[in-house]
């Protein structure tokens, strides 16, 4: 088993008296997935953003590569190889495939001119090579569907040498075919190498691309399990906490239907 | 590059999808229009076309960096403001002592005039980034301050706010660059023309062939989005201030050497037929989306309905109903493609 590339130690993040995240500690390791869990409110968002760059911890260590680091910007995480994939931030819809893929890092030749053959073609290589069938790189991304979207924006991460890949609840407004045309992308990333942190509130989604899952509850981490540890219904109950038992067992049942 | 998965799209259709084109198919419609009703006042001449083009000159200078600001996403509502203070800053500063002004060499004071333009620009550009208010309200306040600005000094030093005489003062060959006519077909075009091409085929390329054009794009399309991925949204957008105040001196160059003077009250509502000819080009108002192209062609339509209604005879009064007209046709003419196309 390889080390663990992006690793927090006991991190809390405080906002005045407001404790977002109390001696939270979780990892990942390069090719792995690494899920967080976490109903509304859990303090994802701020996990998210302390591990994207945008939040210094208040308390507690950040390491990267083994060595204790502090981004002082998502940009310098983003440098270090740390990509994060936001929901609904990740792509501009008016522009084409090519342009938003290569936004803020242009190929560039003769000086200042946008390398455009070369964006095009390298769109349409590395969208292929994550097995995404991109038709027309000039079509305008708000012609893609939202599974095609989060896609793009993974591969985009994938290519500028992500070793970390951070994705912001990636599955959350797509339906279930769409979902699944995510979490391939998700297996591939991994399969790549990177490191991935994948945050959801839906264990169906989690559970068959994940390799160990940290349950994030009130601010605290209520679990850190690996695959083998844990059934997807335990999963389940930990996240809800028994609430609305009725409503799970029956989308529980649903689950079971349609997982792998 | 072929794909079995992409048909053929048709010509037509490709067309469609350029956000230049309902300018241009209005372009055509509009001089049709004209060349049959105002046959007979000589509209398809080389007069006419050189009193169009002369027209549409300054206000295009004007829409190509316009356009640019507004893919952006952003207003700038001074422009004709800037042209009048421009305009006011040479003359003020080449004018004698002892007439109130400063006295200094053309030069230098076309290059102090240029620098103080400049400055107008990156204050709207800052005041908008710093105080993340919306550039339309900034720079509706700069509207008016670079406008009372433009009445008060040259009032304050010369009590005058028109000042003439550029000419006496040229000695380097600015109305040579700026004023200058053209004869072809015995009409006379303005230089003004070659200024216009030339900046719009440099905001062509710079939109579309460059990392800037790409970033102009994303800026207006999702700042946030933009920002996140490493875009100096900032920067740029303060940079492309200073280029609406920089086309703006321009055409504040072209007019005080054309008619050597300059008053406070030039460029007044310029602002608003820039923004017309921006999205009557078929630039989304909202940032994101157009080209300089489309603009270019805006200007045209904007100096050719003008043109037509002055020769034709017709009040010029109806020449507002006719614009704003035109405008909200346009609008939802480009709309109406733009949805189309892009659900194909």
């Amino acid at each position: 088993m390889s080390d663990k590339i992006l690793e927090i130690q006991n991190v809390s993040k405080f906002f005045g008296s407001v404790i977002a995240l109390q001696n939270v500690s979780m990892f990942v390791r390069p090719g792995q997935v690494t899920c967080l869990l976490g109903d509304n409110g859990a303090g994802k968002s701020t996990l998210i953003k302390t591990l994207a760059g945008v939040h210094k911890p208040s308390e507690g260590r950040y390491f990267f590569e083994g060595e204790e680091t502090l981004f002082e910007s998502p940009r310098e995480a983003l440098n270090a190889g740390i990509a994060t994939v936001y929901q609904d931030l990740a792509m501009i819809p008016l522009m084409s495939i090519w342009r938003n893929f290569f936004l803020g890092s242009e190929p560039l030749k003769a000086g200042p001119f946008f390398d455009i053959e070369n964006a095009k073609q390298t769109t349409r290589e590395e969208m292929a090579k994550m097995g995404i069938d991109i038709r027309d790189p000039d079509q305008p991304v708000g012609t893609l569907s939202g599974g095609e979207r989060q896609s793009v924006a993974i591969a985009r991460a994938v290519y500028f040498g992500a070793k970390v890949l951070i994705l912001d609840e990636p599955t959350a407004a797509l339906g279930v075919k769409q979902a699944g045309v995510v979490l391939r992308y998700i297996v591939e990333a991994r399969n790549r190498g990177i490191g991935v942190i994948f945050i959801t509130h839906n264990p169906h989604h989690a559970y068959p691309v994940g390799d160990h899952f940290v349950i994030l509850k009130r601010g605290q981490i209520l679990g850190d399990y690996a695959k083998d540890e844990v059934a997807i219904d335990h999963l389940i109950q930990m996240m809800a906490g028994g609430a609305d038992l009725e409503q799970l067992q029956h989308e529980l049942a649903e689950a079971t239907g349609r997982s792998d | 590059m072929t794909d079995e998965r992409v048909r053929k799209v048709g010509l037509a259709n490709r067309l469609l999808t350029r956000p230049e084109f309902g300018a241009f198919l209005a372009l055509v419609v509009v001089w049709i229009f004209f060349a049959i009703v105002a046959f007979d006042n000589n509209f398809v001449s080389w007069t006419t076309t050189a009193s169009i083009l002369n027209r549409a000159a300054p206000l295009g200078i004007l829409a190509v960096a316009v356009a640019l600001l507004m893919i952006a996403g952003e207003f700038d509502l001074s422009i004709g403001s800037i042209v009048g203070f421009a305009g006011m800053a040479v003359m003020l500063l080449v004018t004698p002592a002892d007439a109130g002004g400063f006295g200094l060499p053309v030069w230098i004071a076309v290059l102090i005039a240029l620098v103080i333009t400049l400055l107008t620009g990156f204050f709207n550009g800052v005041l908008v980034m710093a105080t993340r208010l919306p550039s339309f309200i900034i720079t509706l306040g700069s509207l008016f301050i670079f406008r009372g600005l433009a009445v008060a000094i040259p009032r304050l030093m010369t009590n005058r706010t028109q000042l003439g005489g550029f000419e006496d003062y040229d000695s380097g060959g600015w109305a040579a660059t700026f004023a200058t006519k053209m004869e072809l077909g015995g009409a006379k075009f303005d230089i003004a023309i070659i200024w216009w091409i030339a900046i719009a085929a440099i905001g062509t390329i710079v939109l579309l062939k460059t990392n800037i054009g790409n970033w102009i794009f994303g800026a207006g399309g999702d700042a946030n989005a933009a920002r996140n991925v490493g875009v100096p949204v900032a920067k740029l957008k303060i940079a492309l201030f200073m280029m609406t105040a920089l086309a703006a001196f321009i055409v504040a160059l072209i007019q005080a050497t054309q008619l050597n003077s300059a008053d406070s009250l030039r460029g007044t509502l310029k602002e608003f037929e820039a923004i017309i000819a921006v999205v009557v080009g078929g630039t989304l108002l909202t940032g994101g989306y157009g080209s300089v192209l489309g603009p270019v062609f805006g200007a045209l339509i904007f100096a050719m309905v003008q043109q037509g209604i002055i020769i034709t005879g017709v009040d010029g009064d109806w020449f507002r109903v006719f614009v704003g007209g035109i405008l909200v046709l346009a609008v939802i003419f480009n709309n109406f493609i733009r949805q189309r196309a892009s659900k194909r």
